[in-house]
C-alpha cells in the first residue's frame, strides 16, 4: 500500500489519540472533583479530536479530488523534458496509455517514452505522497497542540462541539445542491463544446440523425448529422404508448382500490402492485426484448402487419406496465386527500358511487392527478433500460407504433458506451441530449411538484 | 316541465317508467365503471404474472446442464508435458486432446479428420478446465483410466433439451445431422447425464454460455453497494437530521429542499453522465470500477435516503424531544440521544429500500464503463467488474441462444436478492416500530 493509504489508515488512530488526550487533560483539570469544569470531559476530548483530525481529513479529501491531476501534470512535464518522445507521440496520450494499461505490451514498455512515463508516475506518487504525509502531520499536530492549549475549566467545549456538528450536518445537506450544480455544469460544458461543432439550430430542428462519424477525416460523411428531431419524436411516440397504458390502468386501479375494493382485497393487491414498481427496469427490458417483441411480431405476421422486430410498441407496453404502480400510488394519494365530506355529501344526494367519483372526487383531485401524470411522463421520458433493450437504434421520423424508433436515452447510451475518446462530436452529442433530457424532466418535475403542493395546501 | 304542466298532465306510469329507465342506465354505468377498475387491476396482475412466468420458464434451461460420462486414458505424455508432475506442468497439459480421444473411442466408426473434429465440438471447453483441475488436485491419477463427467457444449445441451433447429438451413445449423446422431446414440447408451448447473453460481462471465456464471457480477454488485451505502447513509442521515431538526426557515433551506425533491426525480442516466464527466474525466478515477459505480449510485440514492429519514424523524412524537429538553439536555443532545435512536428503524427501512433500488439500477453504470466483458472475479473496489443488472443486459443482448436461459436465471438471482432485502426492510419495520 502506498503512503496515501497509510495516511487514511492512520487518521482514525490520530482521532482516537486526540480524543483520549483531550479527555484526560480535562479530567486532570477537575483535580478529583474540586474544580468545576464547564462541560463533561468527553466534550473536551471531542473538541480536541475535531481540531486534530479535521484538517488532515480535509487535506486528504482535497488530494482525492486534485491528486491525479497533479500527478498527471508532473508526468506530462517530465516526459516532455526527457527527450524520449518520438515523432507523432504526445505526452498526454502516453499518460492515458499508462492509466489504461496500454503502456506495456507483453510485459515490455511500448516505447521508451512509455517507460519514462511509468517511472515518472511512480516518482510523482512517491514525492507527492511524502509531501502530503508531512503536510498531514504538521496540520494534525498543530491542531492537536492548539486545541490542547485552549483547554481550561471555563472553555465551553460542549457548545463548540455542537456548533461544529451542526455545521457538519449542514455541509452534508448542501451535497444535494452540489450534486445539482455538478450535473448542470458537467452537462453544460460538454454541450457547449458540442454546439461549437454543430449549431443548436441544426440540433433542435434538423431531421436527420446519423451520428456515426467515420474513422478517418477524409471518408464520406465524416462529419455525421446531428438533427435530433427524429430522436425527440421517437421518445414522444414511446412515451405516448406507455402513457396510454399507464394512465387509464393506473388511475382506474387507484379508484377501484380506494372506493370499491374491500379491505381484504386492498391488503394483498397493494403490495403486489408495489412488486411491479420494485422490479428492476432491466428485467422489464429483457421481457420486452426477448418475450414481448417476438410475440407482437408474430401477431403482426398473422394479421398481415409489417412489424419491426424492435418495435416502439413492445418498448412502450413494457414501460407502460412498469409505470402503472407509480401512477396508481400517486393518484391514490390525490384521491385520499379529497375531504370525506365532499364524498358523503354527494352520496347523500343520491348519486351513485361512480357518479360521485367522476363528478365530485375526480374534479376535486384533478390538480394532484395531473401532477401524478406529469411525474409519470417525466419518468417515462428518462427511462433507459427498457428502450435500450427493446427499441431500435434507427432514427426514423414516424408515428407508426409498429416501426422501430429510437429515443434520447437510447442514443446517449449508444454514443457513450465503449467509446473512450472524449472530444469527438459523437460523444459530445450525448451530453447535449443529456442536457435536453435533464431540463425537460426538470421542467415536468417542477411543474408537477408545484401543482401537487399547492393543491395539498388547499385542503389542509 | 312548465309546458307539460300547461298541456296534457303526464301520466304517473310514464314518469315512473322514465325514472326506472334512467335508474337502470345509471346502475349500468355504475357496473361498467366498477368493472373497468377490476379490469385495470387484473391487467396489472396478469402482466406481472406473465413476466414472472416467462422468467421462471426460461430459467429452467439454465438450472441444469448436460454432461457425458467418458472413460478417459489419462496419458502422462499429454497431461504432464514437462514430465515432472509439477503444478505448472500439470496445468499446461492438453486436456482437450485426452477428452476428444475419450469421446472418439465411443465411436470407433468415426475416422475422418473433419468428422473427428465435429465430434470433439460436442464437448465444452469447460470439460477441459474441469479435467485440468482434477489432475492438478490428484496427480496420482496420471496413467490410470478414469470415468469422467465431461460437460457438453451449449448447442449440444440445447439439442438434448429438445430445442430443434427446424426451419434453419442445414448449412446454418449449429449442430450437423451427424452430431445430432452421435448425441442420440450417446443418449441411448445412457451416457448423458442432466445435472445441477452449480457452476452458474460460482464462476464469472464467459463467452461460452454453458460455463458462464454470475459470481463475478454478484461480487461486483456487493462491492458497489458497499460504496453506495458508505456514501449515501451517513450523508443522507446527516442531511435529514439537519433539515428536520436544526435548519432555520430561510432561502437556503428552501433551495436545498427543492433540490432534493428534484434530484429524486432526475433520470438515473443523468447521474451516469455526471459520473462520466466528473469522476472519470476530471478526477481520473478508474473506469469499470465498483468504486465509481458506488459513488454514482450513492448520489442517486441520496435523495431517497434523505426523504425516508426525514419522514422517520418527523414521525417521532414531539413529547420525546420536549422531555429531553425539559430535563436539561441541549438541543443537539435531545436530537442525537433521543430522537434519532427512535427514528432509526424507519431510517434503516428507507435505506434498505434505497439500496434495493440501487442494486437493480443499470443505466448509470453503462455510462461509466461497467459494461465491459470481465471474466476475472473482482476482489476490491477498484478492480474492473460488472454488476448483476448489467450482466443481465449483456446476456440478453448476446446472440447465442443458450444465453436466453442464463439471462432469465440471472434475473431470478437478482430478484432473489431484492426480495431478501425488502423482506429485511419489512422485518425491521415490524420489529421495532411498536416501541414508541
Amino acid at each position: 500500500m502506498d503512503v496515501i493509504g497509510w495516511l487514511w489508515l492512520g487518521l482514525p488512530l490520530l482521532a482516537g489519540a486526540a480524543y483520549w488526550l483531550g479527555q484526560r487533560q480535562a479530567l486532570a483539570l477537575t483535580d478529583g472533583g474540586r474544580v468545576e469544569i464547564h462541560s463533561l470531559p468527553q466534550h473536551y476530548g471531542q473538541l480536541v479530536l475535531v481540531w486534530a483530525a479535521l484538517p488532515p481529513l480535509l487535506i486528504l479529501f482535497a488530494w482525492l479530488v486534485i491528486g491525479s491531476t497533479l500527478v498527471d501534470a508532473y508526468t506530462v512535464a517530465a516526459v516532455e523534458s526527457s527527450g524520449l518522445l518520438t515523432e507523432g507521440q504526445s505526452a498526454s496520450a502516453i499518460v492515458v496509455d499508462v492509466h489504461t494499461g496500454m503502456a506495456e505490451i507483453d510485459g515490455a514498455d511500448a516505447s521508451p517514452a512509455h517507460g519514462a512515463a511509468q517511472a515518472a508516475i511512480a516518482r510523482a506518487r512517491g514525492m507527492f505522497g511524502i509531501a502530503l504525509a508531512a503536510l498531514v502531520a504538521v496540520a494534525g499536530g498543530a491542531g492537536l497542540a492548539y486545541a490542547r492549549r485552549r483547554i481550561t475549566p471555563e472553555l465551553r467545549a460542549r457548545n463548540q462541539v455542537e456548533r461544529i456538528l451542526t455545521a457538519g450536518l449542514m455541509a452534508c445537506s448542501i451535497v444535494a445542491i452540489v450534486t445539482t450544480i455538478g450535473i448542470v455544469l458537467s452537462l453544460f460544458f460538454e454541450a457547449i463544446r458540442f454546439f461549437e461543432l454543430t449549431s443548436p439550430i441544426e440540433f433542435f430542428f434538423g431531421t436527420e440523425w446519423s451520428p456515426q462519424t467515420a474513422m478517418r477525416s477524409d471518408q464520406v460523411g465524416s462529419s455525421g448529422r446531428f438533427g435530433a428531431v427524429p430522436v425527440f419524436a421517437g421518445t414522444l411516440l414511446i412515451t405516448s404508448i406507455a402513457m396510454s397504458i399507464a394512465i387509464p390502468v393506473g388511475l382506474m386501479s387507484a379508484i377501484y382500490l380506494a372506493f370499491y375494493a374491500g379491505s381484504a382485497t386492498r391488503i394483498w393487491v397493494k403490495p403486489v402492485l408495489e412488486i411491479i414498481a420494485g422490479i428492476p427496469t432491466v428485467v422489464w427490458g429483457s421481457f420486452a426484448a426477448l418475450t414481448l417483441g417476438p410475440k407482437i411480431r408474430g401477431f403482426g405476421e398473422v394479421v398481415g402487419l409489417d412489424v419491426a422486430s424492435e418495435s416502439a410498441l413492445a418498448a412502450g407496453i413494457a414501460m407502460g406496465v412498469m409505470i402503472i404502480p407509480f401512477v396508481s400510488s400517486l393518484s391514490d394519494d390525490a384521491l385520499n386527500a379529497v375531504p370525506r365530506s365532499l364524498r358523503e355529501g354527494s352520496l347523500a344526494m343520491g348519486a351513485t358511487d361512480s357518479e360521485t367519483i367522476r363528478r365530485v372526487i375526480l374534479p376535486a383531485a384533478l390538480p394532484g392527478i395531473v401532477g401524478a401524470f406529469l411525474l409519470a411522463i417525466s419518468r417515462a421520458v428518462g427511462e433507459t433500460m427498457i428502450v435500450v433493450m427493446a427499441a431500435g437504434l434507427a432514427a426514423n421520423l414516424t408515428a407508426n407504433p409498429f416501426a422501430a424508433v429510437t429515443t434520447v436515452t437510447v442514443q446517449i447510451v449508444t454514443l457513450l458506451v465503449g467509446d473512450q475518446e472524449f472530444d469527438s462530436a459523437k460523444t459530445l452529442a450525448a451530453f447535449a441530449l443529456g442536457l435536453t433530457l435533464f431540463f425537460v424532466t426538470l421542467g415536468l418535475n417542477l411543474v408537477a411538484l408545484t401543482v401537487v403542493r399547492r393543491y395539498r395546501e388547499q385542503y389542509e | 316541465m312548465s309546458s307539460d304542466g300547461a298541456g296534457r298532465p303526464e301520466r304517473r306510469e310514464e314518469v315512473e317508467e322514465r325514472a326506472d329507465r334512467r335508474l337502470r342506465r345509471r346502475y349500468a354505468s355504475e357496473r361498467a365503471f366498477r368493472t373497468a377498475g377490476l379490469v385495470a387491476i387484473a391487467f396489472s396482475l396478469s402482466a406481472l404474472g406473465a413476466l414472472l412466468g416467462s422468467i421462471v420458464l426460461d430459467a429452467t434451461g439454465a438450472l441444469t446442464v448436460h454432461s457425458v460420462r467418458l472413460e478417459l486414458d489419462l496419458d502422462p505424455a499429454q497431461l504432464d508435458p514437462y514430465g515432472d508432475r509439477s503444478p505448472d506442468s500439470l496445468a499446461s497439459g492438453n486436456a482437450a486432446a485426452v477428452l476428444r480421444s475419450g469421446l472418439a473411442s465411443e465411436f470407433p466408426e468415426v475416422t475422418g479428420r473433419s468428422e473427428k473434429r465435429a465430434l470433439g465440438e460436442l464437448l465444452s471447453v469447460g470439460a477441459s478446465y474441469d479435467l485440468l483441475d482434477r489432475i492438478v488436485a490428484e496427480p496420482e491419477l496420471l496413467g490410470s483410466r478414469l470415468e469422467f463427467r465431461a460437460l457438453l457444449s451449449d448447442d449440444a445441451d440445447l439439442a438434448l433439451r429438445g430445442e430443434t433447429e427446424e426451419g434453419v438451413d442445414e448449412a446454418d445449423r449449429k449442430l450437423s445431422g451427424a452430431q445430432q446422431a452421435w448425441l442420440a446414440s450417446l443418449s441411448e447408451r445412457g451416457r448423458i447425464e442432466n445435472h445441477w448447473n452449480l457452476r452458474f453460481l460460482t464462476t464469472g462471465d464467459s463467452r461460452d454460455p454453458e460455463i458462464a456464471g454470475v459470481q463475478g457480477a454478484i461480487r461486483g454488485s456487493f462491492l458497489t453497494l458497499i460504496v453506495t451505502l458508505l456514501l449515501s447513509f451517513p450523508l443522507g442521515v446527516a442531511a435529514a437530521i439537519y433539515l428536520e431538526e436544526f435548519a432555520p426557515r430561510n432561502r437556503l433551506t428552501d433551495l436545498i429542499e427543492v433540490n432534493i425533491n428534484n434530484l429524486a426525480a432526475v433520470p438515473s442516466i443523468v447521474f451516469g453522465l455526471l459520473g462520466l464527466a466528473v469522476f472519470l474525466n476530471v478526477f481520473g478515477l478508474p473506469r469499470s470500477a465498483p468504486l465509481v459505480g458506488g459513488m454514482v449510485l450513492g448520489l442517486m440514492t441520496l435523495p431517497t435516503v434523505i426523504i425516508a429519514a426525514r419522514a422517520a424523524l418527523s414521525a417521532v412524537p414531539p413529547s420525546i424531544r420536549e422531555a429531553a429538553l425539559g430535563v436539561g439536555a441541549s438541543p443537539t443532545q435531545a436530537v442525537l440521544h433521543h430522537v434519532v435512536p427512535q427514528a432509526l428503524p424507519g431510517i434503516l427501512t428507507g435505506t434498505i429500500i434505497g439500496m434495493a433500488r440501487a442494486l437493480g439500477e443499470t443505466a448509470p453504470l453503462l455510462m461509466i464503463g461497467m459494461v465491459a466483458f470481465i471474466v476475472d472475479l473482482p476482489t476490491g473496489p477498484t478492480d474492473p467488474s460488472t454488476v448483476l443488472p448489467v450482466q443481465i443486459y449483456l446476456w440478453a443482448e448476446a446472440p447465442e441462444r443458450a444465453f436466453a436461459a442464463r439471462t432469465a436465471a440471472a434475473i431470478l438471482v437478482l430478484l432473489g436478492f431484492l426480495v431478501t432485502m425488502n423482506s429485511v426492510a419489512v422485518w425491521v419495520r415490524r420489529r421495532f416500530e411498536s416501541r414508541v
